[in-house]
């Protein structure tokens, strides 16, 4: 069972009572097929209101949902002989962070994404999907290794941010996070970062300097999270929903700022509603982008990457 | 954006007359200043005269940009550069532009970072400085449109591009925006670095967040003045998170070279010497083997 999320509410009573309705129909043995049918009728027409009209709050409980789909899950419905390669080769594997190769519609890819927990005890184990500099610098291992072998590169971007602890800080998580910007901003293969939960802050943007960045249609991607932004706007993190508001962190938001380059369509409700078919959507999306992108040479890929950052960002010039 | 905007005038840098000014600006009290770590009371002309660095206890008082303009490069060298770039509103944030304006006022600048082509000990360099005392340094799409034109500039002339960095991190009212430039101004040092070109990073007080995070940490030389605060998460963030006592000299300048994050600390007295050296050792005397 999906946990109920505050806006979907009146669908969710809804869809109960219809049900209620039906059992008392069968038990007592009286046509209500009338009644029924205009209640369905009036499910679909409000699921499609709530899902067509959801604030930017609403967004983010779907973003951050316990059974929306990790990177992982993507891979395994997406990609063909996946081979998971593991460590930075220095100090450690970072189960945070996720990556391998794999075949792609028949091409070879790098595919490299931050990876959340399903159950506690996973959470745990990659550290709620908050990534060391261990992660970053295997994530980064991979993307060198993809240029070496002209393979496109794939990231998933799936994360509060970047792990704020004693440990990241001694060793490097500015250092890891600044060398991947730099780093990916010269690699000389296609590079497609999709968002597919929550981007938060720099530990999203090590794996974002790509080509083309997509993000799920319920996805944020953000300076910080709505309730840092509340807690220093209204010095009261309980003002997140209007901070999610304010700081322009959804799909369509960050389209029109024009920093994303195109938003994947979620099944109603959510990503995590129906796994395989946004899967499916999913694939459409990236095939249609890399075929585009798999057309421009290296030099170009370069430049255009260059140029689509060098764009980003709003003033007067007078 | 405001009307006001429309109206403000950019003001004409000029170096040489710094020391007049900042006596209202970091010295509020006139004739003595009390360093703010040993308490030594100095007389603030002779302070001045030591680049505002305490003569008992060595602390490193924050200086305006231009102020390190003039106590780094050659005088009167200095051609600042996009003094015209006008922050504007995009997230329409309650108050921003005010912010700025008083921002601009308080310290000459048309944002938190000053930038230009000068001259180091007769070479030639292009250099970005940080301003913390505007916003406290945050850098929102001026800032990072600035340092990006700053670092194309080096590229161009194919000279040095060196950066004092001085920053509370990404600026929040710019939203997403902000968080941008990072990626923004690293694509520019890329080129720059694949062109064989040199890039020092000097790292002030304070350096965090989204700066710490992108320019600060990819000098081909990483240095820092001594005592500055330098680190990506904030000291009260990662305590409520690891729920330990850190120790004393967390994420300052020494603890970051103590842990390989940095090639050199460099007292401000010595930061234009020893910066000249560098730079001379890459201009001067090398072989090529193309
Ligand atoms: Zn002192």
């Amino acid at each position: 069972m999906s946990k109920l999320m505050a806006f979907e509410e009146p669908v969710v009573k809804l869809r109960e009572k219809i049900v209620e309705l039906k059992t008392i129909a069968t038990e007592a043995e009286v046509d209500m097929s009338g009644e029924i049918e205009k209640l369905e009728s009036r499910l679909q027409e409000l699921e499609k209101n709530v899902y067509a009209n959801m604030e930017p709050w609403d967004r983010v409980q779907v973003a951050r949902h316990a059974e929306r789909p990790t990177t992982l899950e993507y891979i395994e419905r997406i990609f063909d002989d996946f081979i998971e390669l593991h460590g930075d080769r220095t100090f450690k594997d970072d189960a945070s962070i996720v990556g391998g190769i794999a075949s792609f519609n028949g091409q070879a890819i790098t595919i490299i994404g931050h990876q959340r927990g399903k159950t506690t005890k996973e959470n745990i184990r990659r550290n709620f999907g908050m990534p060391h500099p261990e992660g970053y610098r295997k994530a980064l291992r991979l993307m060198k290794q993809a240029e070496k072998f002209n393979r496109p590169i794939i990231c998933f971007i799936d994360t509060k941010g970047a792990y704020p602890g004693k440990a990241a800080e001694e060793r490097g998580q500015s250092e890891a996070i600044a060398r991947n910007l730099f780093e990916m901003a010269g690699l000389r293969v296609p590079i497609i970062s999709v968002v597919i939960g929550e981007g938060g802050s720099g530990g999203a943007l090590a794996l974002g300097v790509a080509n083309q960045i997509l993000m799920l249609e319920n996805a944020t991607y953000s300076v910080i999270s709505p309730e840092g932004a509340a807690s220093i706007l209204w010095k009261d993190a309980s003002y997140a929903k209007q901070a999610a508001e304010a700081m322009k962190i959804t799909a369509l938001d960050l389209k029109q700022l024009e920093i994303i380059d195109g938003i994947i369509p979620e099944v109603a409700g959510g990503a995590h509603k129906d796994k395989e078919q946004q899967a499916i959507i999913m694939k459409e999306y990236i095939t249609n982008t890399l075929n585009d992108l798999n057309k421009e040479s290296a030099e170009q890929l370069v430049e255009n990457r260059y140029t689509k950052f060098k764009n980003i960002g709003q003033y007067i010039e007078q | 954006m405001s009307i006001r905007d429309l109206f403000t005038i950019s003001r004409k840098k000029n170096t040489d007359n710094i020391t007049k000014r900042e006596d209202e600006k970091a010295f509020p009290e006139g004739i003595v200043t009390k360093c703010p770590k040993c308490k030594m009371i100095h007389v603030t002309k002779e302070i001045e005269k030591n680049l505002k660095v305490c003569t008992k206890c060595q602390h490193h008082f924050s200086l305006t940009a231009e102020e390190r303009i003039a106590c780094f490069l050659d005088k009167g060298s200095f051609v600042s550069m996009d003094d015209h770039l006008q922050t504007t509103n995009p997230l329409n944030f309650p108050a921003y532009v005010e912010k700025i304006e008083i921002d601009k006022k308080k310290t000459g600048l048309n944002e938190a970072v000053l930038t230009g082509v000068g001259a180091l000990k007769g070479m030639q360099v292009v250099v970005a400085v940080m301003d913390s005392h505007f916003r406290m340094g945050s850098m929102g799409s001026v800032v990072g449109e600035k340092i990006t034109r700053a670092v194309e500039k080096a590229t161009e002339l194919r000279v040095p591009f060196i950066i004092f960095t001085a920053s509370g991190g990404a600026r929040m009212q710019e939203g997403v925006l902000s968080l941008m430039q990072m990626a923004k101004t690293s694509v520019a040092l890329k080129r720059h670095s694949e062109e064989g070109l040199l890039y020092i990073s000097i790292m002030t007080h304070p350096t965090t967040g989204g700066v710490s995070a992108s320019f600060a940490s990819i000098g081909d030389y990483n240095i820092a003045e001594p005592q500055s605060l330098i680190g990506f998460a904030g000291r009260r963030v990662i305590e409520q998170t690891v729920r330990e006592k850190l120790p004393d000299d967390f994420q300052t300048a020494e603890f970051l070279l103590d842990h390989g994050q940095l090639d050199a600390i460099f007292n401000r007295l010595e930061m234009r010497d020893k910066i000249a050296t560098i730079v001379k050792l890459h201009v001067q005397g090398g072989v090529s083997h193309v």
